[in-house]
């Protein structure tokens, strides 16, 4: 093997191109190669921001001819954005804690006791993770009418929560999996009880798993459109993932430049939150075992 | 402190499985009982919301259930079900989902977000923090921004076509006459982030040992990819494809905003379809036996990819 490491003088070698120029010539490509994707990829993004920039804007990226901040004067309103925010706030921070509250309590027992029903269970939940939502929620929205739960925050909150639930818990006891489970037998001696472990000692020591559980939700739920477009009715209780659409429906001539506005205003929360918990998320891309090859 | 009611428990918890072969010890059942009673909310959400509707999905499937003006609905059996299949929008909504996902997920998001991840491995690092996060921004933006960002690039008076004349290559209305590769288009450039983080790390536990020595012997770049990489990340490819194909499977909101189904269906793909025939055509038993098929469908894949991870649980 370590043969192998030493470089032989072939053809290559003898056109006199060191290892390191080659190294050089193939960054310089590789280079090359990701600032053309990467300018493809930012042309709708360049848009959104130019044109929330734009007096004059139109659906083409174009230099403003002047900046302004008109668009967001125009849409910082509460009827069109302060309460759809809002109602986006309630709906997913309250089903965010609906699924974190649940998802830690349920990791608990599945990481620290033996059962011959763990895997079972987290079979399901694994099966469970990669189900294909949308397509029950024709049957949830007759199901909800017949309940009467149709058109209410609890109800939307309660699903959002359990169709969030399978991937929170798998995560969630995957971080869970990385407390060494010494330290929590020290306390058991000490006469703690599960859940006073479970509270003092696991959760502290998987902060950083508990948060990246939370804004994963949270910012899965904050961009979801269909859910709330189904089970909601009412104007007044729309999230901003649906009331976005007004712009086009609604408002006749669409101004583009306030479009553009609002998505820069809805779309930053959950940006900034990927950016806090990209570091746990982006080393190893960990999203638990559930990516993993 | 184990003492507690055995009745707490609440019917939803898992009880019978507590153990016909543990034994009598009746300690044993009750320590096993209160071990489980966390997971007891969870699972309760999980069965009145998740598994609920599942189950209801299966019985309406055979109704013919409506929206309005019908006071009771009647068993129908297979009907929804042979209708659908000599239903040509059935038909073709099948056609335009297997295009939208062949296009958009096997071909599109995996191939380019392997080419990115491969491409990282090599670029200088200011270059691929930037790509990196121009391609991530796509991924975390909701579904409804992303659909509009991508309806005003290819609209007629968009960017795609500014740049097309600015080329002087013909241009054209891309969401009316070739709406499925439009929305297509978008799925890659909203989806592919997700391809590229799975491949980065995959690539990443590759040894720097195999690719170097395979270069020392004068391997090429595609001969390495092909020979070595490649056969070295393929769990990584396996669960990557079927976790993109169940993602694009249920794409709603990026094909609603960017074309709502049309121009006449030819974007509809089978939620879309599944959503119209509920709302539109108020046929909620209709719809609910095609949003049953897109659950087989995705069980189907769930199942595959389950088997592709069995080691792991």
């Amino acid at each position: 093997m370590t043969d192998l490491l030493t470089p032989r003088p072939t053809s290559r070698t003898a056109r006199r191109t060191t290892p390191a120029s080659r190294r050089n010539r193939r960054r310089t490509a590789a280079d090359a190669g990701l600032l053309v994707a990467a300018a493809a990829f930012v042309l709708p993004l360049a848009w959104v921001v130019l044109s929330a920039l734009d007096p004059h804007a139109s659906l083409r990226v174009k230099v403003p001819d002047g900046v302004t901040l008109d668009n967001f004067d125009a849409i910082l309103t509460p009827e069109i954005t302060f309460t759809p925010l809002l109602n986006s706030l309630v709906l997913c921070g309250g089903a965010t804690l609906l699924t974190v509250v649940c998802a830690v309590l349920a990791a608990y027992p599945l990481s620290r006791f033996r059962s011959r029903l763990n895997r079972p269970f987290l079979l399901t939940i694994l099966f469970a993770t990669s189900l294909p939502i949308t397509a029950i929620m024709v049957p949830v929205y007759a199901l909800f009418v017949r309940v009467n739960m149709i058109d209410t925050m609890q109800g939307t909150i309660f699903f959002f929560a359990a169709s969030q639930l399978p991937f929170a818990i798998w995560l969630m006891k995957n971080f869970m999996d990385g407390v060494p489970k010494e330290l929590e037998e020290a306390a058991w001696t000490d006469g703690a009880s599960s859940f006073q472990s479970l509270l003092r000692i696991v959760l502290p020591l998987m902060g950083p798993g508990v948060a990246v559980v939370t804004v994963f939700s949270f910012v899965m739920m904050w961009g979801n459109f269909f859910v709330p477009f189904m089970l909601l009715l009412s104007p007044d209780q729309m999230p901003a993932s649906v009331s976005i659409n007004d712009f086009f429906g609604n408002r006749g001539m669409v101004a583009y430049g306030q479009l553009a506005a609002f998505s820069i205003v809805y779309s930053t929360p959950v940006v900034l939150l990927y950016v806090l918990i990209s570091r746990r998320l982006g080393g190893g891309f960990a999203l638990g075992g559930a990516v993993k090859g | 402190m184990t003492a507690t009611a055995p009745g707490h428990a609440g019917p939803e918890v898992r009880k019978a499985p507590a153990s016909p072969a543990s034994g009598p010890r009746s300690g044993t059942v009750r320590r096993s009982l209160f071990r489980a009673l966390p997971v007891s909310p969870a699972v309760v959400l999980l069965l009145l919301f998740l598994a609920g509707p599942i189950v209801y999905c299966v019985v309406i499937a055979f109704t013919d259930l409506q929206l309005t003006g019908q006071a009771q609905e009647s068993f129908v059996g297979f009907d929804n079900f042979t209708r659908a299949f000599k239903d040509e929008a059935f038909l073709n909504a099948v056609w335009l989902t297997l295009v939208f996902t062949v296009l958009s997920s096997l071909i599109g998001q995996n191939t380019l977000g392997l080419a990115l991840a491969s491409l990282m491995q090599r670029a200088s690092k200011p270059v691929r923090t930037l790509t990196g996060g121009i391609v991530v921004t796509a991924w975390v933006l909701p579904e409804v921004v992303a659909g509009f960002l991508l309806y005003a690039f290819f609209r007629r008076e968009g960017t795609l076509n500014a740049i097309l004349d600015w080329l002087h290559l013909p241009s054209q209305n891309w969401l009316f006459t070739l709406p499925i590769l439009a929305v297509s288009f978008a799925n890659v450039w909203r989806g592919t982030a997700f391809s590229m983080l799975v491949y980065s790390a995959a690539l990443n536990e590759i040894p720097k040992e195999v690719t170097e020595a395979a270069e020392v012997d004068g391997a090429s770049g595609w001969r390495r990819m092909w020979h070595i990489t490649l056969p070295m990340i393929r769990r990584s490819i396996g669960t990557n494809l079927m976790l993109n194909t169940l993602q694009t499977l249920s794409v709603f909101g990026l094909i609603w905003v960017m074309t709502r189904g049309g121009p006449s269906g030819k974007s509809q793909t089978l939620p879309l379809f599944m959503y119209e025939q509920a709302f539109q055509n108020s046929l909620i038993g209709y719809g609910t036996a095609v949003a049953l098929l897109l659950l087989l469908i995705g069980s189907l894949f769930s199942v595959v990819y389950l088997r592709l991870l069995r080691t792991e649980v």
